[in-house]
């Protein structure tokens, strides 16, 4: 009893969150959502992002970034935005096309890996016994299976050079570890007296999966999803840098990779190597940010007010 | 009218599932709608695991588990007439949803037609059934209530339903005394409305209180059961003697119990699990000790 956070609740005056719409949670998570500094911070610098990813190489007149445009080496100034390269690449140009590049496998890795992840891990945990341990074995197979030369030998095998399919196979790649993590939280979550209350109230399987134990780890799902998302971003950085990322396009990897190739920070040109690193810096430090102010959203015992 | 016949439950356990658990004995029993039977034992006698086998929550491993002549088959229409509530009220409610959403998921399942205005005033009428001011409950959040707050709104929430049968399982460890005294009155009315409650427990006064009935487990099996008042009055296993023996009053100090020497019954053929009916309503069986003349011949 000495949890309560009331030390009288009978006959406190029922401060009972006016503020609140009393209607479905939905509607009640985005009256926080909204009042939630960090989450806004968040979600404005992601859309912000987004969006010159999504329009900045529309208002281009050249459609080829990778084109030698400008003059060698130059810093910034008012044609170049962000200068050129060595070999006179418009690093502006380059930079939102990579933009773009970078949230699409972001996006499909992150999401094909999550949406496994959670199938799995859900699944797993809270079935139990034969399911779990088909599950985990396919689970733990894939987890010490070495992605990075897998991910390898299929890119050279198939000649993979688009950015959806590297996002395809990235995300087909990078779940375990985070199905590992919802199964252990379900574990846990499924044994609470509130599932089986559910049950008693004629709740099935998946609703009690998806409108049960799921709500109580919603900021960790989007977590996770964050951390596949740079996740994959960076194993798509890597296999720019050996070779088998885009031939056409280019990334905020590829990017940060020629800088490094061609000695851009020994030859001080830093307007080469900061855009596509504070890209990539800016774009998950943000979904993290947002993650916190959800985690005060979708947690009752978390909000100040 | 529930009906447990020679009910068995084993788990798995050790590595690789290798050994085996008897959590539950080939216990029997019966539980008539109006009446209500309270099942006393320590820690891990198993009381806990028939409330679950009863409500469907936990597969029986052998033996029959009837309720009006059905088995138990866990689904809607069994939920509709056999409800539970449990022992820690914090652990009953999704802390992330209002706690009144235990409500809204009872209408979503049994009462879909009925109208807002209608299933609020139901809402309302069992809260202030089980003595508490709507005003106060509703619309918050379970860590903003007290356990004997949620633990009655577990209650109403199982009001709201046709219930035939009620699984009580510990709900008052977590009240205090005056509480408790309401949410025993509660079941009470509930029994007078024609309910069968299984009333799970280690507090034997609070089982003498309201139970027809009286079950003692130990360690999975029955030691003794029958008639509360004959099973208390006259406890002839050494078990069920220790137990009364170790009820604190509060007109005497503590003084220590006298050890049982001998088991009170060893004769008629109490074997194994067989209880032997000493008087009409009235079971035991062998302790098993020593000097029981038939278990150690």
């Amino acid at each position: 009893m000495s949890t309560l956070p009331d030390p009288a609740p009978e006959t406190a005056a029922a401060p009972a969150a006016p503020s609140a719409p009393a209607a479905k949670p939905g509607s009640e998570w985005l009256h926080y959502a909204v009042r939630n500094p960090k989450l806004i911070i968040g979600a404005v610098l992601v859309v912000i992002l987004l969006a010159v990813g999504v329009v900045g190489p529309m208002l281009l007149d050249n459609d080829n970034p990778n084109e030698y445009v400008g003059p060698q080496a130059a810093a910034p100034d008012g044609t170049y935005w962000m200068g050129t390269t060595t070999f006179g690449q418009d690093v502006y140009a380059q930079f939102v096309h990579g933009l773009r590049a970078t949230f699409l496998v972001g996006v499909v890795g992150g999401a094909i890996a999550a949406v496994i992840a959670m199938v799995v891990g859900f699944l797993a945990g809270y079935r139990g016994g034969l399911v779990d341990e088909i599950l985990n074995m396919l689970t733990n197979i894939v987890l010490v299976l070495p992605a990075l030369a897998v991910l390898l030998i299929i890119n050279a095998y198939m000649g993979v050079r688009s950015v959806a399919v590297q996002g395809l196979f990235i995300g087909l790649t990078s779940w375990p570890w985070a199905a590992r993590a919802i199964r252990a939280q379900t574990f846990s979550l499924r044994t609470r007296e509130f599932v089986d209350l559910a049950r008693l109230s004629g709740s099935g399987t998946w609703r009690i999966v998806f409108r049960e134990i799921a709500p109580n780890m919603s900021s960790y799902l989007f977590m996770m999803f964050i951390l596949l998302f740079g996740g994959s971003i960076l194993i798509a950085s890597s296999l720019d840098f050996i070779g088998l990322g885009p031939t056409e396009g280019v990334s905020l990897g590829l990017m940060l990779q020629s800088a490094q190739q061609w000695s851009a920070l020994q030859l001080g040109m830093w307007w080469w190597f900061i855009p596509p690193g504070a890209g990539i810096t800016a774009i998950v430090g943000a979904l993290y940010v947002a993650n916190v102010g959800l985690d005060e959203v979708f947690n009752p015992k978390l909000r100040e007010s | 009218m529930l009906t447990l016949d020679r009910v068995t439950k084993t788990f798995r356990a050790g590595a690789f599932g290798g050994g085996s658990v008897t959590a539950v004995d080939r216990v029997s029993f019966e539980a008539a709608p109006g009446e209500l039977v309270s099942l006393i034992g320590e820690s891990g006698s198993g009381k806990s695991t028939i409330g679950r086998m009863v409500l469907g929550l936990t597969g029986v491993s052998a033996g029959s588990l009837t309720l009006d002549g059905e088995q138990v088959r866990p689904g809607k229409d069994f939920y509709r007439r056999v409800q539970g509530v449990f022992q820690d009220p914090f652990s009953c409610y999704n802390p992330v949803f209002k706690a009144d959403r235990v409500f809204a998921l009872v209408r979503r399942a049994y009462h879909p037609g009925v109208s807002d205005k209608e299933w609020a005033d139901r809402v309302e009428k069992a809260v202030r059934d089980v003595r508490l001011d709507p005003g106060q409950v509703l619309g918050r959040y379970p860590h903003q209530l007290s356990g004997g707050q949620l633990q009655r709104l577990l209650i109403a929430r199982a009001l709201l339903l046709d219930l035939r049968f009620l699984v009580a399982d510990e709900i008052t460890s977590m009240l205090d005394a005056s509480t408790r005294i309401d949410v025993l009155n509660l079941l009470a009315g509930l029994k007078e409305r024609g309910l069968g409650v299984l009333y799970i427990t280690h507090d034997l006064s609070l089982g003498t209180y309201l139970a027809e009935k009286t079950v003692v487990l130990r360690k999975g099996r029955v030691v003794e059961r029958g008639d509360t008042q004959k099973v208390f009055g006259n406890p002839l296993h050494p078990y069920t003697r220790t137990l009364l023996a170790a009820v604190p009053r509060l007109n005497q100090p503590w003084t220590s119990a006298e050890p049982v020497e001998a088991c009170a019954y060893h004769e008629g053929g109490a074997r194994d699990t067989d209880l032997h009916e000493t008087e009409p309503g009235h079971f035991v069986a062998c302790a098993g000790l020593p000097d029981c003349g038939r278990t150690s011949a």
